[in-house]
């Protein structure tokens, strides 16, 4: 009968590692920010085009726009990409992307191959804005309104619908104040 | 050429510690000393080889190969070599084959240091060590070869490494943290080698002992090592921040010190061997665990490597091989059968465990804080956030616990203590650690409410209790040091008669009890200040006042700086000068906050000076950070002691017959106070 309690921890070490493996890949939604209703936190990077242009949280005033946060590194931005096009080309959104964690020649290659759907990006190899912003997993997507503002947070791919049901009604609600 | 070589060995490494995993460990199951004579040579070859690429790695980045893909994203041509040197491991291949050197270095060590040991024992040791050492040699060649060229386009130059990671603090921080990760590997091994061949004994427990209490010590050096980078290189100030990747660290920290706890019961007593052997493989375990979080990208860190999601399936796998296969065997093979309790309720082998269940209960503290994100969205709990506040909440009662079970558990003997005795001898640590508490609390707080109202304030309570904790460990040691050094001979004499695994034990709670002291009167009197500044300004922090004196430029190898003058003086008088700076890197355009501290023992001053707010003014940050550094001389302090006891004298006269002896057995002569070092 004992013998049957020694089974106990490898039945725990396999529900545990079940539950890191959905975890892998899966990207977290919609965990609220910290951040809501507060500044975007003080920053100072360099623009991704203009290593010598720094930029500071002075780039999110006077518009509401999406900060996006990607990276080269990461599938789901890839899958993400289109749809950030098609909201910058179609829709007109300001985006403002972090490149978050990654080589700036890899990033600027990718931009070129697949189109540039940001008004501008900050390069943040080390990821202190992310860290500071309390990035959880790239793709993520904060809506900042004009007085520079964080509003809304997304976690995960952007596409259409989550377009249409989550970020552009909080977007829309901004732009007329 | 060089680097196809470097691959090379690896594969032939690879090939040796297949060997490694299946020869020595089926000589011993099939008693062929033939086959088992293999296990030291295959442990020597694997070792070689992998130190061979290791070097051409390391030759790579010394002369600049950027034609290396790894090179080129890691180092620059102008960067002084001994950051190329530490640039091989600034990055995932090259830490993983770090790892891997460290690992066949262990390995080659246990070889080394075996030679009295039972020689089944040795072959299925090693032998466990090669499986691990497949394990991570197909990961480095599946997944992250450092030494995959960039043909036929070369690079000029480098894209430079992470100037965050340009300090002597990561020369050092990840051998150490490696050492201490890979280490428990060999504590893991001989818990395996013990379940399979079922001699799960007090001999078992003596092996273990010492390799886990290095692996411990270097464990805890490179956490502290962590600590005080970032403490000085993030130009924060704070010194510990429940990021996941130091969570991940602490994680078989608290872990293996709960292991080294019962371990000294399982090999003084006899008892608690299955829990003692489910530690050893769970200490590994997290190690791994650590590994998995800090390289696959479900959890992101100021830390992370740029993450890859097949890389974390492959650990993730790897993980779970590991676990799955050894807590099946010790499901089937660990003794059920309690040795028949033969102790007190205040016996020592009461005490240990008790200290066992609260470090389990931070253990599941941390985990849970740190995979919460995960947690919460598997179960859609929503948007509850977790962070600092809670770690800090839920912490300090366990630390205070931790330390107050720690001063009784310290008056306690084997099989049973006399309940007066105890009382007797708690009564000078009680009364002088209230005292040095109330002292503490009533002089460095500040209260808002007068009297006893503000002394009853949350945060004094919690730094009341914090310095209650520490000061009652060491009183407790310092007091039990005293008794047992008492001699005819003098005291110098009974000083000297003491082991060197009591000292070590000494030194671990004093060097404990020095963390806890640091951290909670920093965290509760420190004092933070963020204010604008121009050269001219003076601004006050506590006692101090910080004059801004001036800004001037200064050329550093790889980069530029923007260099301010501080004057700090406290009620007039001069106590330091610091020039805090901002950099610029050339090469990745970064700007990176230099401190300014003016370090001592009782208490540090910073400065950080952020971003500009104006022409002429910047955002700067002053801090008063009283006894902050009590937390890393503890850490220091705490990885002595565990190497001192390892160089205690029982480890090195070693007889398997009187071992065997030892092991059959079971009755065990009640140990003097004075030899029971833990």
């Amino acid at each position: 009968m004992k013998r049957i309690l020694m089974f106990l921890p490898v039945l725990v070490a396999v529900a545990f590692g079940i539950f890191l493996y959905a975890g892998l890949g899966e990207d977290p939604q919609e965990l609220e920010s910290a951040l809501i209703g507060k500044p975007v936190p003080a920053f100072e990077l360099s623009a991704l085009r203009n290593p010598d242009r720094i930029l500071t949280p002075e780039v999110f005033r006077g518009q509401v726009s999406l900060l996006n946060v990607w990276g080269t590194w990461c599938p789901a931005c890839r899958d993400e990409h289109d749809d950030l096009m098609w909201l910058a080309e179609d829709k007109n959104i300001p985006i403002i992307g972090l490149n978050y964690k990654d080589n700036r020649d890899a990033a600027l290659r990718w931009l070129k191959d697949l189109g540039d759907p940001y008004q501008l990006n900050l390069f943040d190899p080390q990821g202190t804005l992310g860290f500071d912003l309390g990035v959880y997993g790239a793709p993520e997507t904060y809506i900042i309104d004009k007085q520079g503002i964080v509003r809304y947070r997304h976690v995960g791919v952007v596409n259409p619908e989550v377009w249409e049901e989550k970020l552009e009604p909080v977007f829309r609600q901004y732009q007329e104040e | 050429m060089f680097p196809e070589l470097g691959q090379v060995t690896l594969i032939i490494a690879l090939l040796l510690s297949v060997l490694l995993a299946v020869v020595p460990l089926y000589g011993s199951l099939t008693n062929r000393d033939s086959l088992q004579a293999f296990a030291r040579p295959l442990t020597a070859g694997q070792f070689v080889f992998i130190a061979i690429a290791f070097g051409i790695l390391t030759r790579a980045f010394l002369i600049d190969d950027f034609s290396v893909a790894y090179v080129a994203n890691q180092s620059n041509s102008l960067m002084p070599w001994y950051y190329k040197f530490s640039a091989v491991w600034g990055g995932h291949e090259g830490s993983l084959l770090l790892w891997i050197l460290m690992l066949s270095g262990w390995t080659l060590a246990v070889a080394t240091f075996s030679r009295r040991l039972p020689s089944v024992m040795v072959s299925q040791v090693l032998s466990v060590m090669g499986m691990v050492a497949v394990g991570f040699l197909l990961f480095i060649l599946m997944t992250s070869n450092p030494f995959d060229r960039i043909l036929p386009n070369v690079p000029a130059d480098g894209a430079d490494l992470n100037p965050l990671l340009q300090d002597f603090g990561l020369i050092i921080h990840p051998p150490m943290l490696y050492m201490g990760y890979v280490g428990f590997s060999v504590a893991f091994a001989f818990a395996i080698a013990a379940l399979i061949n079922g001699r799960l004994d007090a001999a078992w427990a003596r092996w273990s002992r010492p390799w886990t209490s290095v692996a411990w010590g270097f464990l805890t050096i490179g956490i502290a090592l962590g600590s005080w980078w970032a403490y000085y290189e993030l130009g924060w100030g704070g010194w510990w921040f429940w990021d996941p990747v130091e969570n991940a660290s602490l994680l078989p920290w608290i872990s293996g010190t709960a292991l080294i706890h019962s371990l000294a019961v399982t090999e003084k007593r006899g008892v608690f061997k299955s829990w003692t052997v489910l530690l050893a493989i769970l200490t590994f375990a997290l190690s791994l665990l650590g590994a998995f979080l800090v390289r696959s990208g479900v959890i992101t860190s100021v830390h992370s490597f740029a993450s890859d999601p097949t890389r974390g399936a492959f650990l993730l796998g790897l993980l779970a091989v590991t676990v799955v296969v050894s807590l099946t065997l010790y499901a089937f093979r660990a003794p059920v059968v309690h040795t028949r309790a033969t102790f007190g309720p205040l016996s020592r082998e009461v005490f240990l465990p008790l200290n066992n269940v609260l470090l389990m209960a931070a253990l599941l503290l941390v985990l849970v804080g740190t995979i919460f994100p995960l947690i919460s969205d598997y179960f859609e709990l929503g948007n509850i956030s977790i962070g600092e506040p809670f770690f800090n909440l839920t912490f300090s009662p366990i630390a205070v616990a931790v330390g107050i079970l720690l001063g009784v558990g310290i008056f306690s003997r084997w099989k049973k203590t006399d309940e007066g005795y105890l009382a007797r001898k708690l009564i000078f640590p009680s009364i002088g650690s209230v005292v040095i508490a109330a002292t503490v609390v009533l002089t460095m707080g500040t209260f808002d409410s007068p009297g006893f109202i503000g002394f009853l304030d949350d945060i004094q309570l919690w730094a009341f209790f914090g310095v209650l904790s520490a000061s009652w460990v060491i009183l407790a040691t310092l007091q039990d040091l005293w008794t047992k050094s008492s001699s005819r001979h003098g005291r110098l004499h009974g000083l000297r008669r003491q082991s060197r695994s009591f000292y070590g034990m000494v030194l671990g709670h004093v060097g404990l009890a020095m963390v806890i002291a640091g951290a909670t009167v920093v965290n509760n009197f420190g004092i933070e200040r963020n204010v604008r500044m121009s050269p001219g300004d003076v601004a006050q922090v506590g006692d101090y006042q910080f004059s801004f004196a001036s800004v001037g430029e200064r050329e550093g190898p790889n980069f530029t700086a923007l260099v301010a003058r501080f004057d700090i003086s406290r009620n007039g008088e001069p106590v330091a000068t610091l020039y805090p700076e901002r950099r610029r890197y050339v090469v990745q355009r970064n700007m990176m906050t230099e401190a300014g501290i003016d370090g001592g023992f009782l208490r540090d001053i910073f400065v950080a000076v952020a971003e500009p707010v104006d022409s002429n003014a910047w955002a700067v940050r002053l801090q008063y950070k009283p006894l902050v550094r009590w937390t890393w001389l503890g850490a220091l302090v705490m990885a002595i002691g565990g190497f001192l006891a390892v160089s205690d004298r029982r480890y090195r006269i070693r007889d398997t017959a009187t071992e065997r002896k030892k092991a059959s057995a079971t009755p065990l002569p009640e140990s003097r106070p004075a030899e029971a070092g833990v």
